[in-house]
């Protein structure tokens, strides 16, 4: 067999290999994947939980520690506030040029924290200013940071323009004194304390910002994000929760506003300044897990590189084994034909020989009648007979067809015996003419020309004569048949080339279409009727012929006819052992 | 040039019948025989029989064995083989045994008178050069 023809399989067979091969590649698949996202996607998940706990309780740490901070930033200025009160007292306070060294002191301490400090009546009447806005004199009596601060002994407002038109809020301490109620006012700095809040930022989207009560920024946070206030408010709607407690929420983003439709965010939000203020730390999700993400990408891109090798092995593998398994098939397919048609043709040889021979005798004796009817025509007695001439040519032609039966059994006889496959020296144009003789009787009836044109004068091969026998005689029979279609001719060309016999048997058929071409020396493939022909015949020539070492091709026009050329080396390759080689 | 004398072997009698009348037609002494045992019978009792033309193919003894068996008994005797078969095999078989030559049948009666008379010459020559040796041996011999 020769790996050209590997696909050589009948369709059944085929598709029986195609169902193997089917069967085989999942198989594969399966058992080498099975493991691989079983292990991969158990690491990755434990990965990606512990990796989620992680950042989460750093997250929680991260935002209880600034909202620590931040308390107790509020918790220092007023204390310092509550210092200067009892230090000072409101009386000397009122004083504003004490009021100013005061603020001096705390400007100097604590870096401008301390914008300005006030000193207010319980009629929300400004006593006494220092600070770097005109405002004294001020009356607050409407300013709802005055209605509450008079309500409670320490107030923290929220963040609010007031009369200077500038985002501040103000730490009071509410005193009484003579009866009346004093306040004293301080402006914490706001950038100072936005400052305080904007520190917080980790890795690209990752900020904080702190919500009031009544959902309004205290701090300005670095992204727009109005749309997202009715969430905030759920947050801070959430049951009250202990102060130092984190709340950690995962949210994604609706359509809505400035937030990227589809991108999830994690919030981890904690109550400070009495639970009247929110600290909220946002950060997308994928920023703060990017860690995780990119885990998962590379093991996407394993998996996917993985699985593409395993896929392309599985289908490489299944395709070399079934394809070992069909060529195992095949031999011993051919195997089995070869063993019947040899049987055949040997028990067919017996016949024929056995035919043949009978015949001869009957045919020898009839000859000799005739011979002797002949010599008894030459007495005298005959010799005015009328019709002696007729006699004469009567007696002649059956010796004649006598010599042509004797021909026809002798070649019978001579094709029938030489079933052995010893090699011997070999004419090919003699062995060509004595095939022609042989298909004499066919071409005649189907108006066949066949003729031989020795091209060489060609030296003799080495070779089986039966195996040569085969290959032409299946060529010249197909030859004959293509052309009979359309009563055509055969063409037998013998040439010498670079020490190779090419023998070339063409007729003037209708063709072989292209889709044929390449299947025409696969077994069993055959386009003559059911029971005609047995797709053997080109597949055992072409077994034949590359045992000896020799090439068979074709070439075929449609409509114009084909030519088949069988190269025979002069001096074989017979080293090659003839079990390593597949033997048709 | 004498006539020669001939005997035919074939199973087929028919066919030895007509080969014998046109042979004795054409003046050779014709002897038959249809088997090869009955051959070596004939060739027991007419020493004058020069050529056998004798058939491959018989039942019981066949043509190579008469022929062995002839070849040992009469060395001089020529034999011609008459093939069934028209290959050059059978017919170098038969001459490697000892025949004078072969023909396949059905044959040229002309082909075969030639070929019986060339056989009988063949065999004559050999059996003068033998008389002439013994002659020689007999005049020649010492007291």
């Amino acid at each position: 067999m020769n790996l050209d023809h590997e696909q050589a399989v009948n369709p059944a067979k085929r598709s029986y290999y195609r169902s193997l091969r089917w069967y085989l590649i999942p198989g594969v698949i399966l058992v080498s994947f099975a493991p691989m996202l079983l292990v991969g996607g158990l690491v990755l998940n434990q990965f990606q939980r512990s990796y989620s706990d992680k950042v989460e309780a750093h997250l929680n740490e991260l935002v209880l520690k600034h909202k620590q901070n931040i308390d107790h930033f509020l918790e220092e200025k007023t204390a310092d506030l509550k210092v200067l009160l009892k230090t000072s007292g409101i009386q000397r306070l009122r004083n504003e040029a004490v009021l100013a060294r005061k603020l001096a002191i705390l400007q100097t301490e604590y870096r401008g924290e301390f914008v300005d400090l006030g000193i207010v009546n319980d009629q929300g009447q400004q006593v006494a200013y220092a600070g770097p806005f005109k405002l004294d004199q001020a009356n607050y009596s409407q300013a709802p940071w005055f209605k509450k601060a008079m309500n409670e002994d320490i107030f923290i407002s929220d963040v609010f323009l007031g009369l200077r038109g500038l985002p501040h809020f103000i730490i009071s301490i509410k005193q009484q004194l003579d009866g009346t109620a004093w306040i004293i006012r301080a402006t914490i700095d706001f950038v100072a304390f936005n400052n305080l809040v904007e520190a917080i930022r980790m890795g690209e989207t990752g900020f904080a910002f702190i919500v009031n009560r009544k959902n309004e920024f205290q701090t300005t946070p670095p992204a727009d994000l109005s749309s997202e206030k009715p969430f905030f408010q759920d947050l801070l709607q959430a049951p009250k929760s202990p102060m130092d407690a984190v709340k950690i929420t995962r949210q994604q983003a609706d359509d809505t506003g400035g937030m990227l439709a589809g991108d999830e965010y994690i919030y981890v939000a904690s109550l400070l300044k009495n639970g009247e203020w929110l600290l909220v730390y946002r950060q997308n999700t994928s920023d703060a897990f990017s860690i995780v993400r990119s885990a998962i990408n590379l093991t996407l891109v394993i998996f996917a590189f993985g699985g593409l090798g395993i896929i392309t092995m599985a289908v490489v593998l299944s395709r070399r084994v079934v394809g070992l398994v069909a060529r195992a098939d095949m031999e011993k397919e051919l195997m089995n034909q070869q063993v019947i048609e040899t049987s055949k043709l040997a028990s067919i040889g017996e016949l024929a020989s056995g035919v043949a021979h009978e015949i001869n005798n009957p045919v020898a004796i009839m000859v000799e009648e005739a011979g002797w009817i002949q010599d008894l025509l030459e007495d005298e007695v005959f010799e005015k007979s009328q019709n002696l001439d007729e006699f004469h040519r009567a007696l002649g032609q059956i010796k004649t067809q006598g010599s042509r039966c004797k021909e026809i059994t002798h070649k019978l006889l001579s094709f029938a015996r030489k079933t052995e496959s010893s090699n011997q020296q070999i004419n090919i144009d003699q062995l060509m003419t004595e095939l022609v003789d042989l298909t004499t009787q066919r071409t005649k009836y189907s108006n066949v020309k066949v003729s031989v044109q020795a091209l060489d004068d060609l030296p003799e091969i080495t070779a089986s004569s039966t195996e040569l026998q085969q290959i032409f005689l299946n060529l010249l029979n197909n030859a004959i048949d293509a052309a009979a279609s359309s009563g055509g001719t055969v063409t037998i060309t013998t040439r010498l080339e670079h020490n190779t016999i090419i023998v070339a048997v063409s007729d003037t058929g209708p063709g072989i279409p292209q889709s044929n071409l390449d299947r025409i020396f696969d077994p069993f493939f055959t386009t003559k009727p059911v029971g005609k022909g047995t797709g053997l015949g080109l597949s055992i020539c072409y077994g034949i012929v590359k045992k000896m070492g020799g090439n068979i091709v074709v070439s075929s026009e449609v409509g114009s006819g084909t030519t088949f050329s069988v190269s025979l080396p002069l001096v074989q390759k017979q080293t090659l052992p003839q079990k390593s080689r597949a033997r048709f | 040039m004498t006539e020669a004398n001939v005997l035919l072997v074939d199973d087929e009698t028919d066919f030895v019948e007509t080969m014998a009348k046109r042979l004795t037609k054409r003046d050779l002494n014709v002897s038959k025989a249809a088997s090869g045992e009955e051959a070596l019978e004939v060739l027991a009792r007419h020493s004058e029989i020069e050529v056998v033309v004798l058939d491959v193919k018989m039942p019981g003894m066949d043509g190579g064995e008469t022929l062995r068996e002839i070849k040992r008994l009469y060395p001089l005797v020529e034999v011609i083989m008459l093939t069934g078969h028209a290959t050059v095999r059978s017919g170098i078989e038969g001459m490697k045994l000892g025949a004078a030559d072969y023909l396949s049948k059905p044959c040229d009666i002309e082909h075969l008178i030639a070929k019986v008379d060339e056989a009988a010459q063949k065999k004559r020559r050999h059996e003068e050069k033998i008389q002439e040796a013994r002659l020689q041996e007999i005049t020649l011999r010492r007291p």
